[in-house]
């Protein structure tokens, strides 16, 4: 099973589609290593730069409603995985995005729109990092001195997908 | 109680359920192409299971970038071709037999009411026109699916839309859809299925539910679904006239997969289209959409009038109508890519590449590019293109670029005018 937890790269926007995580004309890259620079690179947002030191260090992104909308390309998951970043908490997930995500055993936890604003007041400070456990379905948020932990759900098939490692590994023991 | 298309598909394909909520279900067809297929070919291959489950339901072509521009898409190109020979998957599709892949596959006659289909590409909802389940998915669904003919899905709850009323002059499916994700919202549909019921889409031919359908995703949608009839029965009667008796035949057999009557619906949207202006969409989003009135005369740089979404030749007909005799304004390019080899070969016959090409339009073969930024038609920094495509997200179709989102006969009027015009003039 994959570690899910490390520094926060908030995103702070709605409706983040997988050409701004990784634009089509990198599609042609033929292993997951080669998108690795290109991560982010179309996504206009006030104050970040994905060439940043913060985004290179994220292991967890917190964002808003219905990210990952538009193309089903899985080098959206495969350029967070290649990138350290393992696990995205957003109010929701566009369906093919979020069931990449589980696919290649990485975490996509929908939280409520308060939990999700819980999150972002985190996003004053320098030091934010989140623990992902998903075995127990709890998340633990500390930065700038404090910390609280919050439940979330995830669907019983999801969850064994992350501990078999990814759909493959588990579709190929049982079908 | 009655059940849904969807319902009734989950329920005849259903193979297993892990756990309460998801099923895991047998795929009728998996269609490959050459973007997200190679990683789940070379996955395979490190896992020494290079395998397929059965070549007979195994579709692929290369689309996206073709003919290859550079080494990259020619090395992918190669991965798909290589593995489709290697594995005897005889429906493949290469440079010159190549288009689309959601105008291609049904032409061939592949999909059927009651199928599940998946590919790697997410407007492979647009197949759910034939009372199909059709949808997109990553590559690694598409790998499971290729090794085990199986993918799992949350079964999805339906959201009816009834499409009341007449379409006015001027006004075509393109309009219609981008009207509902307009009302829906991008997430609106988001783990559900759209199903298009009503005298609109009944009256609608294939071509134009599957531009219905196609931007089902673009909602949210996994799929969307038109319900089979007589339409449907004469779009694929050269594919099954030796599987049934007769045309009435069949259409009793489509009968089975439709919704009952009684079926329940997460939500029943009604609209009246009669009413209807053509739509634009003015942001960066699928459903920033207003009636071409409100934003004709903003300045393009660039038409393009192809895709899975209107690339088909009722698109072309209807094109060609608005542009004959006349020449597009010389401040815009005009692109035109036919989506597949019999669509380019039927609009010759018809005269209406003569049309395009006397009107000053580029006709490129058929391919994906542009619609992506990939190829064909890339838009520079701060450039705008009117386009009949389906996702006008920002750099789309090039880094800087914009795209205004508009059906063919807008995009045939804007190319005259060199800005957004409204295409009812000219009709």
């Amino acid at each position: 099973m994959k570690a899910f937890g490390g520094p926060v790269l908030f995103l702070d926007r709605s409706d983040i589609n997988t050409d701004e995580i990784i634009p089509a004309k990198y599609l042609t890259e033929i292993t997951k290593a080669d998108l690795k620079p290109y991560i982010l690179e179309d996504l206009k947002l006030s104050g970040f730069d994905p060439k940043s030191e913060k985004t290179a260090s994220a292991r967890v992104i917190v964002s808003r409603a219905n990210f990952g909308c538009g193309s089903s390309r899985e080098h959206a998951p495969w350029v967070f995985e290649v990138n350290g970043i393992t696990a995205v908490i957003a109010e929701s997930f566009a369906r093919i995005f979020r069931q990449n995500m589980f696919n290649c055993g990485m975490a996509a936890i929908e939280l409520s729109r308060e939990s999700i604003d819980a999150l972002f007041a985190y996003s004053a400070f320098s030091d934010t990092s989140i623990d992902v456990d998903v075995e127990n379905q709890t998340l633990t948020i500390r930065g700038g001195g404090k910390e609280e932990s919050l439940p979330f759900d995830v669907s019983p098939f999801d969850k064994a997908l992350v501990l078999a490692g990814g759909w493959v590994d588990y579709a190929d023991t049982k079908y | 109680m009655g059940k849904t298309t969807a319902e009734k598909i989950f329920a005849s394909h259903l193979v297993d359920e892990p756990f309460a909520g998801t099923k895991v279900l047998r795929l009728d067809v998996v269609m490959c192409h050459e973007i997200t297929t190679p990683i789940a070919i070379a996955d395979l291959m490190a896992r020494g299971k290079d395998r397929i489950f059965d070549p007979a339901r195994i579709k692929a072509v290369i689309d996206h970038v073709t003919p290859s521009k550079d080494t990259k898409t020619a090395t992918q190109a190669k991965i798909l071709r290589d593995w489709a020979r290697r594995h005897g998957v005889s429906d493949f599709f290469d440079v010159g037999a190549n288009g689309v892949c959601h105008a291609l596959f049904p032409e061939k006659g592949y999909i059927r009411p009651g199928y599940t289909v998946i590919m790697g590409d997410s407007h492979t909802c647009t197949h759910g026109a034939f009372g199909a389940f059709a949808a997109g998915v990553g590559t690694t669904d598409l790998e499971v699916g290729i090794l085990k003919g199986v993918c799992a899905f949350r079964e999805p709850k339906t959201i009816r839309i009834n499409l009341n009323g007449s379409l006015p002059k001027g006004v075509y499916a393109k309009d219609v859809i981008l009207f509902v994700i307009g009302q829906l919202g991008v997430n609106g549909a988001t783990d559900r299925v759209m199903e298009f019921r009503g005298p609109v889409v009944d009256g609608m031919t294939m071509e134009s539910r599957m531009t219905l359908c196609n931007m089902a995703i673009e909602a949210g949608g996994t799929s969307g679904i038109c319900m089979p009839d007589m339409v449907t029965v004469e779009y694929l009667w050269p594919f099954i006239q030796n599987e049934y008796p007769s045309k009435d035949a069949a259409l009793a057999a489509f009968n089975d997969w439709r919704s009952d009557d009684d079926a329940t619906y997460e939500r029943v949207l009604d609209f009246d289209v009669s009413n209807l202006e053509p739509i634009v969409t003015f942001g960066y989003k699928p459903d920033q959409v207003k009636p071409v009135s409100e934003i004709a005369g903003a300045p393009v740089d660039q038409v393009y009038l192809g895709s899975c979404t209107n690339g088909r030749l009722e698109d072309l007909r209807v094109a060609a109508r608005i542009l004959k005799g006349k020449v597009i304004a010389p401040t815009v390019r005009g692109i035109l890519s036919p989506a597949t080899p019999q669509i380019y070969k039927d609009a010759m016959a018809e005269g209406l590449i003569d049309i395009f090409m006397e009107a000053g339009f580029c006709v490129t073969n058929p391919t994906c590019g542009a619609c992506l930024g990939m190829s064909n038609g890339v838009l520079a920094d701060g450039e705008v293109c009117a386009s009949t495509t389906n996702r006008n997200f920002m750099g789309r179709m090039g880094k800087g670029g914009m795209v205004h989102l508009m059906s063919p006969a807008t995009s045939a009027a804007t190319a005259i005018e060199g800005k957004i015009a409204d295409p009812r003039k000219y009709l």
